[in-house]
């Protein structure tokens, strides 16, 4: 099925994951459970849930409230994959002594923002990969411990501003570039991997279509921007997210059992300083001395890893690792 | 009516994997570490050989263990792990969340002292590190005991009016590793006494959806915690009609407490675990000397059972506590626990604190017998914690 937005409109009855949260305006990580929870309820799949410590866990299950019409789980902050593995199990050993009798197929899905996935959660969330579980990861990417106040992750990029790796006299903010987490999930071999980004969201429907019906583990990295610490205006989430698909700096693809694809092939794309720019958060690194040269390293590793996607798409076709 | 028993020889950890057989858990999750190791490899040679239809999740840490655990008992499933130490000082996050989350999880811990420095023998650290955590913990003397109290646990920690993690704790090889005779019950006796669990609030019923873990904040984690002392009392309730019940089909008695050679003791040692069988011996030794000592082994440390402890005490000339682990900058846990218990009672005994076998340090007969004899001659002094079996 291509889904668009009709199509799921008119598979629509029940909202699962309901409004009310106390997510910021603007913030782009709702939308990240809301499409799934769409998207699932257009193939007739019934979701269980499970998340990590975070923005998206804390501010939809404030007691005695709840945002998720959908069974859900919140164990700790880098467990949301080893707690979904426990359910899924469950799920086959109950249905193997035939103990629960569901009407629908049900799918098993874990979110996590960058800090319970790249950091704290990765060892959970390897282990899970490793072992096969049929469940879905959802990392919505912040780029930092939003939830907390704007701390360091490994999914920071250089030179942004964040209160663990401040920009000082001394030192211009983060150093270290993003940690290539599709890779290492990718690299798991047995799974299906993909980018996505909130603002291009049909193309992040098709990977869920496809995440869910692949049989093991599937992975979905969806850039999902935070108004508030990317010092962005609640109106532009949605193109920020797109702009950093055309500027390289998020390529949209998917690897499935070691074959590349690319999702989007954008016929021009705009510097990377664009979307730099186009935040607050980056401020001070513009404004630093140095500011041009570490642009032009950041706009040279885009360029490389987009060449060496292209590489790879053209090395792995046809070619499944398993 | 007593059934008819088997009798095998085997260890400690063997008697724990023989019992989760016998329960065939639906989800068991779980990751070695010395001395928990042989309870892991027999129960996954169950599960290879078919003799049990658990889905087993060989997770890749313990505090994925417990975190799967939680969310398979989440969704309804029996589900179990087993761990020691450091693996239980690694799931301690969740050992507090499986609690508050009311899962009925029942694990066997191979109490071995927690690093550093790492030393993989016998003591009560990892455990004690885990009492305010809202788990039920009960302790073994033997094999037999870690066998019967499984079952025991697993009834309770199901009991709607408790619905609570029970932790069932074993000294490590001493108990683990050793071979004893032990009792066992038919697989469909145990079928019968453990039933079919009642499933409640589970994760795949998508009808009714639920959400575990939700933020709880001043307005309402307050009275979540109410509830959970609640249900500890509950558990207090509920552990004798159980073990009355276990009795009647296994003929074994099992209590908060037992008491040895009580009747008329003068002196009581209290004490947790595998070393109740050493003082049990020298108990019957001084005896026979004329000596009126007694024991008052603890079976049951959460909930603490004051009551019976009280009654047990009071008015006795002399009560040594043993324990096998520290607090360190303060009294150690079961000495600090006893005595603050008799605060209570009417007649007072004189009350002394004994620290031993840390790291596996042995505890030999002539050492229990040096403390009843401080005892004896009315050498106790409750605000001195001494040692026994130290080098100083
Ligand atoms: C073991 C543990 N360490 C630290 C924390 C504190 N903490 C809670 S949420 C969070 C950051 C979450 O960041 P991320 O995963 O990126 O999600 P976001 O809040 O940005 O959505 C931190 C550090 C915690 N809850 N548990």
């Amino acid at each position: 099925m291509a889904f668009n937005i009709k199509t799921l409109a008119k598979n629509h009855k029940e909202d699962k994951f309901v409004s009310g949260h106390r997510l910021c305006p603007g913030c782009g990580a709702p939308l990240v459970p809301k499409l799934a929870t769409l998207v699932a309820e257009a193939l007739n799949y019934d979701l269980v849930v499970s998340n990590a410590t975070g923005c998206l866990e804390v501010s939809t299950t404030i007691y005695p409230y709840t945002s998720w019409n959908i069974p859900f789980i919140h164990n700790a902050f880098e467990n949301a994959a080893a707690t979904i593995s426990g359910a899924e199990t469950a799920y086959r050993a109950l249905l193997k002594k035939g103990k629960i009798n569901p009407e629908k197929e049900i799918k098993f899905v874990a979110f996590g923002g960058d800090g319970g996935t790249y950091d704290i959660g990765l060892q959970s969330l390897s282990g899970a990969v490793e072992r096969g579980h049929n469940f879905v990861y959802i990392l919505y990417d912040n780029e930092g411990y939003m939830n907390t106040g704007n701390q360091r992750s490994g999914s920071t990029p250089p030179g942004a501003m964040t209160t663990t790796a401040p920009v000082g006299k001394k030192i211009p903010g983060k150093l270290q570039l993003k940690k290539n987490i599709v890779e290492i999930m990718a690299a798991h071999e047995n799974v299906y991997v993909a980018t996505a980004s909130v603002g291009e969201y049909v193309d992040y429907m098709n990977k869920l279509e496809k995440a869910f019906k692949f049989e093991g583990p599937a992975f979905i990295a969806v850039l999902a921007p935070c108004v508030r610490f990317w010092r962005i205006p609640e109106s532009n989430t949605l193109n920020i997210a797109k702009l950093a698909v055309e500027t390289k700096y998020w390529p949209l693809y998917e690897v499935e059992k070691g074959v590349y694809k690319i999702t989007r092939k954008p016929r021009e794309f705009k510097p990377v300083k664009e979307f730099l720019e186009a935040q607050g958060r980056f401020r001070n690194l513009l404004n630093h001395p140095m500011a041009s040269e570490i642009i032009q390293e950041l706009q040279d590793y885009v360029d490389r890893r987009w060449e060496r996607l292209l590489a790879l798409e053209e090395a792995t076709k046809d070619k499944p690792i398993r | 009516m007593v059934v008819e028993q088997k009798k095998l020889a085997i260890t400690g950890a063997e008697a724990a994997a023989y019992a989760m057989r016998q329960i065939n858990p639906d989800v068991v999750a779980a990751y070695p570490i010395t001395p928990q190791t042989p309870i892991v490899e027999k129960f996954a040679q169950y599960v290879a050989d078919g003799l049990v239809d658990t889905e087993m999740i060989p997770v890749e840490s313990e505090h994925s263990a417990m975190s799967a655990v939680v969310g398979a008992a989440a969704a309804g499933a029996r589900a179990m792990t087993a761990t020691s130490a450091n693996g239980l000082a690694l799931m301690h996050e969740i050992v507090y969340i499986a609690a508050s989350s009311r899962l009925p999880i029942v694990m066997p811990v191979v109490n071995r002292a927690l690093s550093g420095p790492i030393n993989i023998h016998c003591d009560h650290s990892d455990t004690m590190a885990e009492r305010d955590s809202g788990w039920v913990q009960l302790f073994a003397e033997n094999s037999q005991e870690v066998y019967d109290l499984i079952f025991i646990a697993l009834k309770l920690a199901e009991n709607e009016d408790v619905r609570l993690p029970v932790m069932v704790n074993q000294d490590g090889f001493i108990i683990s590793h050793g071979t004893e005779i032990v009792e066992v019950l038919p697989d469909e006796e145990i079928k019968k006494f453990v039933g079919e669990q009642k499933i409640m609030y589970s994760l795949l019923d998508t009808k009714n959806p639920v959400t575990y873990g939700p933020l709880d904040l001043y307005d309402y984690y307050f009275e979540h915690k109410r509830q959970q002392v609640e249900a500890m009392e509950n558990a207090r309730k509920l552990f004798p009609e159980i073990t009355k019940e276990y009795e009647a089909i296994s003929g074994r008695k099992y209590s908060y407490v037992e008491p040895y050679k009580l009747d008329d003791a003068e002196y009581v040692m209290v004490a947790l675990g595998s070393t109740n069988g050493t003082i049990k011996y020298v108990v019957d030794k001084m005896r026979q000397e004329g000596k009126k000592v007694g024991l008052l082994k603890i079976t049951m440390y959460r909930p603490f059972p004051k009551e019976e402890i009280q009654y047990y005490l009071n008015g006795r000339k002399g009560v040594v506590v043993l324990d096998r682990s520290l607090s360190f900058g303060a009294e150690a846990p079961l000495y600090a626990e006893i005595k603050s218990s008799l605060y209570e009672v009417a007649v007072k005994p004189q009350i002394g604190s004994y620290v031993y076998g840390l790291g596996g340090r042995d505890i030999t007969p002539d050492m229990i017998r040096k403390a009843f004899e401080d005892a004896l001659k009315g050498n106790l002094v409750a605000d001195e914690q001494r040692y026994l079996g130290l080098r100083e």
